[in-house]
């Protein structure tokens, strides 16, 4: 009997290597828990009905292009759209042997914070389906927190793996900008996006990594990729751990969390860390605004493509201007029109200098704080999620409210630097996420600090009403 | 035409398509005269999630002219997103170069018979080609009133090179002059066939009048759709003329787009655009900067080959203005140079003779054509004309058509030539009486009799001779 | 920072979006409250700062031109709305635009 809420990947892998089960049992196994409970937390937009392969099963986000399985991003707009290719990370993980178990719900084009702005219904927290499971990755997390799929891939533009794993009690990992290829992801915001993995454990996150990362010729904004090591120390000695100052302190942290994440910073000092404060004051207050206007900006640029011209949604018009407007308003949802308007309005003439001429600029000073702060401390260590996971309906109706959920992942990934989230114990009985931001390319590092937490800690993954 | 108190005031846009393997964004290959969207993938037809990835080959050239065009070459350029909606745009966006193009600054020298005139480059950058919208049905295939539009993605994608010239033009003679030496530039260094009627080289006009001695520019108009430098010309003339008629009427001259119909010479107002011109540029997020190394900027310069201008004032000491232009402008001087002989004589054979005949300067044996030349008195016409078409035919030999000489037996052409004027007694009585012009009429008249074989040199000298006498 | 209709108007055409009547309101009281508090950027002083538009620093990332093979037909109008023989076949324009 396999356990797929216990299961790491890991572990999976060793199964098979020892042929303790075959592919097929893994594929029926996570098949029944899926069957059992997508259901309830649709985490699923589609399935697929028979393996391609022989290996560990994965699920993918709904943004990740795959050839020949439908591809929507969570929008009407690409309803019944297929691939004609594999995105670069789809492809790796079939080169690795993982098999695709279906695509995973999204926040619409991965815009959101709840993937409640799905057009195909929202995705529910394994921990308690009244609440979100995070987003815009929400699918992906509850996969993988649910027992429905031993890891999943998701996509962050500013906290889209980071943060559901935080409500969903899971590990992920927004890797260094330009380390795993963009090519074949439906774009959000380009200068931001990145894929990573959601996982159950650290040293999966690392597996996974190592199979997607690394320099792609069909991506110009990839790089080298250092050798990924699986960490294995179980202390902190030697590692200094900056907590920035205005990170912890900043409004709208609830005091669960702060609770969890001071605990699990005193854990770190009792394994060896050095732990120190340091400033990131302009990078947290003006990280938000300077992501809202950014990834807008690109977005609006980025969504241009879907005109009813080539492939998804067309409306019924007369002229070709009536049509691709038309098409765009009955193919969109709320918050993709909402952010095309705000960055069409970001670039149009007049306007672009202030805003996002001036957001570029706030990006530098985001970068120079953020390598400043390096230059005493490995990594930065912080609440990944103000909050616990709320419930489904809570911020839908104030965007700004809605936003307000990114404050904590933002900063780092407007400087590009690689985040990783590793739960670190319960608030109301639902989970906290703690955030450790590394320089660019440490994900080594990341994995190294998150793996020792992650054995002190001790962290029961399994959400307790499935346990 | 315009009054002497008018000066027009004329800059160029020009758009240049590459001729590379590649389009430039995607490995498609280019080749937009093939069934439609059959080179098409998922970069071109703008799928979810494809990126662009930069041509190397495209940068290459656009260096290159750059460089022919005295422009500064950028330390670092950036590509940008130009924002619009069109059938033909899949993207949303056209990737092209705003700020910081890659070739900035520059000089385009034109001989002219007074002198150099210097046309300021203003930039010169590399972009994406759209792709070719057809227009289906409705009445008489007129864009307003298409009953559909069909889209080939095929051309989507080439690269193009925008040049940008500053309004130092002043007549429509000047910009056609510019243009030509510009093609020609662009075709001798191998980076487009630059052909009008094809596309691949696409001129706009901006055409304005202020009166001579004013500084500032008056408003301007553009001219489009003219697909050959007589149209260009001819186009700007209307225009020049309709503004001067504006300004003398008391009225003003309003920026518009019109295009030039050939057919009748007309000049008509393209239909205002539905769409705000916003175009909200931003740096293309999915490409890194171009920062052309110092080695290929000096490799790519040290393969420019002369440049046409300097080649028409290398050669317009021996030939004059006219034919040493003519030559380089047709891109045969390079024919005249590696043609022996007298160097007139040479160019008058190429600019005459051989242009008539079109045969391709390249393709031509200078020495072989250089015995021709030099034995054209002698030779009759009609095998000179023969030997000339084939000129430039592979393994071309000149002697075959120098064995048949000429008739210079003045025993022989005496009584005929006397024949001839006998049975012209009057033209005889004009010539002398001063109409000179006539003796071409005698020389075709002994042409005609000898089947074109008489020596002319020789039947000239009779002629002359017979008809003073 | 107050959006009027007319901005959200000529926003949403810029952007193509045929948008309702109600859908014009909230997305103008919305979008005035989202620029308010985007607007915080420009209480910086930045003029001596250069821009950031990609955090990475690589220069010159470029391919060959070597071709590679492009779609099928069938390919191509896998996902198309509507084609007409091997065109994409789309409703009229009505103005020229070209590069
Ligand atoms: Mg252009
Ligand atoms: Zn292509």
């Amino acid at each position: 009997m396999i356990d797929t809420l216990r299961l790491t990947a890991e572990e999976a892998l060793g199964l098979l290597e020892r042929r303790e089960v075959s592919a097929r049992e893994l594929w029926d196994a996570y098949r029944a828990a899926i069957d059992e409970r997508d259901g309830e937390l649709h985490c699923f937009l589609s399935l697929v009905d028979e393996p391609a392969g022989e290996g560990v099963p994965i699920a993918l986000k709904d943004v990740i292009g795959t050839k020949g399985i439908e591809t929507t991003a969570g929008s009407k707009i690409l309803k019944g759209y297929v691939p004609l290719y594999d995105s670069t990370v789809a492809r790796r993980c079939k080169e690795a042997g993982l098999v695709t178990l279906g695509k995973t719900n999204t926040d619409e084009f991965a815009m959101g914070s709840s993937t409640e702005n799905s057009a195909f219904g929202p995705s529910r927290n394994p921990w308690d389906p009244t609440r979100v499971p995070g987003g815009s990755g929400g699918g992906s997390a509850a996969a993988v927190a649910g027992g429905l799929a031993p890891w999943a891939l998701g996509s962050d533009t500013g906290g889209s793996i980071k943060q559901p794993a935080a409500l969903c009690g899971i590990v992920g990992l927004r890797p260094t900008y330009g380390t795993v290829s963009r090519y074949g992801i439906v774009a959000f915001a380009s200068s931001l996006d990145q894929v990573g993995p959601t996982t159950k454990t650290v040293r999966d996150c690392a597996l996974l990594y190592r199979t997607i990362a690394g320099r792609d010729p069909s991506d110009s904004t990839t790089a080298d990729v250092p050798e990924v090591e699986l960490p294995e120390r179980e202390d902190l000695r030697g590692v200094r751990i900056g907590v920035p100052k205005q990170m912890v302190e900043a409004e709208g942290i609830e005091s669960g969390v702060k609770d969890a994440f001071e605990r699990t910073i005193q854990l770190a000092r009792e394994l060896g860390a050095e732990v120190g404060e340091c400033e990131l004051p302009l990078s947290v207050e003006y990280g938000l605004p300077c992501y809202y206007l950014v990834a807008p900006a690109e977005a609006s640029s980025n969504l241009a493509r879907y005109d009813g011209v080539r492939y998804g949604l067309r409306a019924p018009e007369d002229a070709y201007h009536a049509m691709v407007m038309r098409t765009r308003d009955e193919g969109f949802g709320d918050e993709p029109k909402r952010r095309i308007m705000l960055g069409t309005y970001a670039l149009s003439a007049g306007y672009f200098e202030a805003y996002y001429g001036q957001a570029q600029k706030v990006r530098t000073v985001i970068r120079r704080e953020h390598a400043e702060a390096f230059e005493r401390f490995d990594v930065l260590a912080s609440p990944t999620s103000p909050t616990v996971a709320f419930e489904l309906g809570a911020k839908t109706q104030d965007p700004l409210a809605m936003y307000a959920n990114d404050l904590l992942t933002i900063p780092s990934c407007m400087a590009g630097l690689p985040g990783l989230n590793v739960p670190c114990g319960l608030s109301e009985g639902l989970p906290v996420g703690l955030q450790l931001i590394g320089p660019q390319f440490a994900e080594n590092a990341l994995f190294a600090a998150g793996h020792a937490l992650e054995r002190a800690l001790g962290f029961d993954r399994v959400p307790e009403r499935l346990r | 035409m315009a009054g002497l108190s008018w000066e027009p005031v004329i800059g160029l846009e020009i758009h240049v398509q590459l001729k590379t393997r590649t389009k430039m964004f995607c490995a498609c290959e280019v080749a937009y005269f093939d069934t439609p969207n059959s080179h098409t993938c998922p970069v071109c037809l703008a799928h979810p999630g494809a990126l662009p990835v930069a041509n190397a080959k495209a940068i290459e050239y656009t260096v290159k002219l750059g460089l022919a065009l005295g422009c500064e070459i950028a330390p670092r350029a950036l590509f940008h997103r130009k924002n619009y909606f069109y059938p033909d745009l899949p993207k949303g966006y056209q990737i092209s170069q705003y700020d910081v193009p890659l070739c900035g600054k520059g000089a385009f020298t034109v001989p002219e018979p007074e002198g150099d005139r210097v046309v300021g480059i203003t930039r010169a950058h590399l972009e994406e080609d759209a792709a070719k919208n057809v227009h289906v049905g409705g009445t008489g295939g007129r864009i307003g009133g298409a009953a559909h539009t069909n889209v080939d993605f095929n051309r989507g994608g080439t690269p193009l090179v925008e040049i940008v010239t500053e309004p130092d033009l002043r007549s429509s003679d000047e910009a056609k002059r510019f243009l030509q030496l510009l093609r020609r530039t662009i075709v001798e260094l191998g980076i487009s066939d630059a052909e009008m009627e094809k596309g691949t080289l696409r001129v706009d006009a901006n055409v304005s009048v202020r009166e001579r001695g004013e500084t500032g520019y008056r408003t301007r108009a553009e001219l489009k759709n003219m697909n050959s430098f007589n149209f260009i010309a001819r186009g700007i003339d209307a225009e020049i003329e309709r503004q001067i008629g504006v300004w003398e009427g008391g009225g003003e001259v309003v920026q518009q787009t019109f295009d030039f119909d050939a057919a009748t010479g007309k000049l008509t107002p393209r239909r205002a655009k539905e769409e705000a011109d916003d175009y909200r540029y931003f740096p293309e997020p999915d490409l890194v900067p171009v920062e052309p190394s110092a080695e290929l900027v000096e490799r790519a310069r040290a393969e420019l080959p002369e440049l046409p201008g300097t080649r028409v004032r290398r050669l317009e000491p021996e030939l004059g203005f006219d034919l040493a232009e003519g030559l380089v402008a047709s891109g045969r001087d390079r024919l005249f140079a590696r043609t022996p002989g007298d160097r007139r004589a040479v160019a008058n054979v190429l600019m005459n003779e051989l242009a008539g005949a079109g045969v391709d300067p390249d393709a031509v044996d200078g020495d072989e054509l250089g015995k021709l030349i030099e034995a054209r008195n002698r030779v009759p016409r009609p095998v000179f004309a023969d030997a000339i078409a084939r000129s430039g035919d592979e393994g071309f030999s000149a002697d075959p058509f120098l064995a048949e000489e000429a008739t210079s037996d003045v025993a022989e052409l005496g009584p005929l030539i006397d024949e001839i004027l006998a049975a012209n007694a009057g033209q005889v009585a004009a010539y002398r009486s001063g109409k000179e012009g006539l003796l071409g009429f005698f020389v075709g008249q002994v042409m005609k009799r000898t089947d074109g074989k008489a020596d002319p040199r020789v039947v000239n000298e009779l002629l002359r001779a017979k008809l003073s006498a | 920072m107050a959006i009027t209709r007319e901005h959200v108007l000529h926003v949403a055409k810029l952007a193509h979006l045929d948008l309702t009547e109600e859908e014009v309101e909230r997305f103008r009281e919305q979008l005035s409250a989202i620029l308010e508090a985007v607007s915080k950027v420009s209480e910086l002083d930045l003029a001596d700062v250069p821009p950031t538009s990609h955090p990475l620093d690589l220069v010159n990332v470029w391919r060959e031109d070597e071709p590679r093979p492009s779609l099928s037909a069938d390919e191509v109008f896998a996902n198309a709305p509507d084609r007409e023989d091997e065109f994409f076949k789309v409703p009229p324009t009505s103005e020229v635009r070209e590069p």
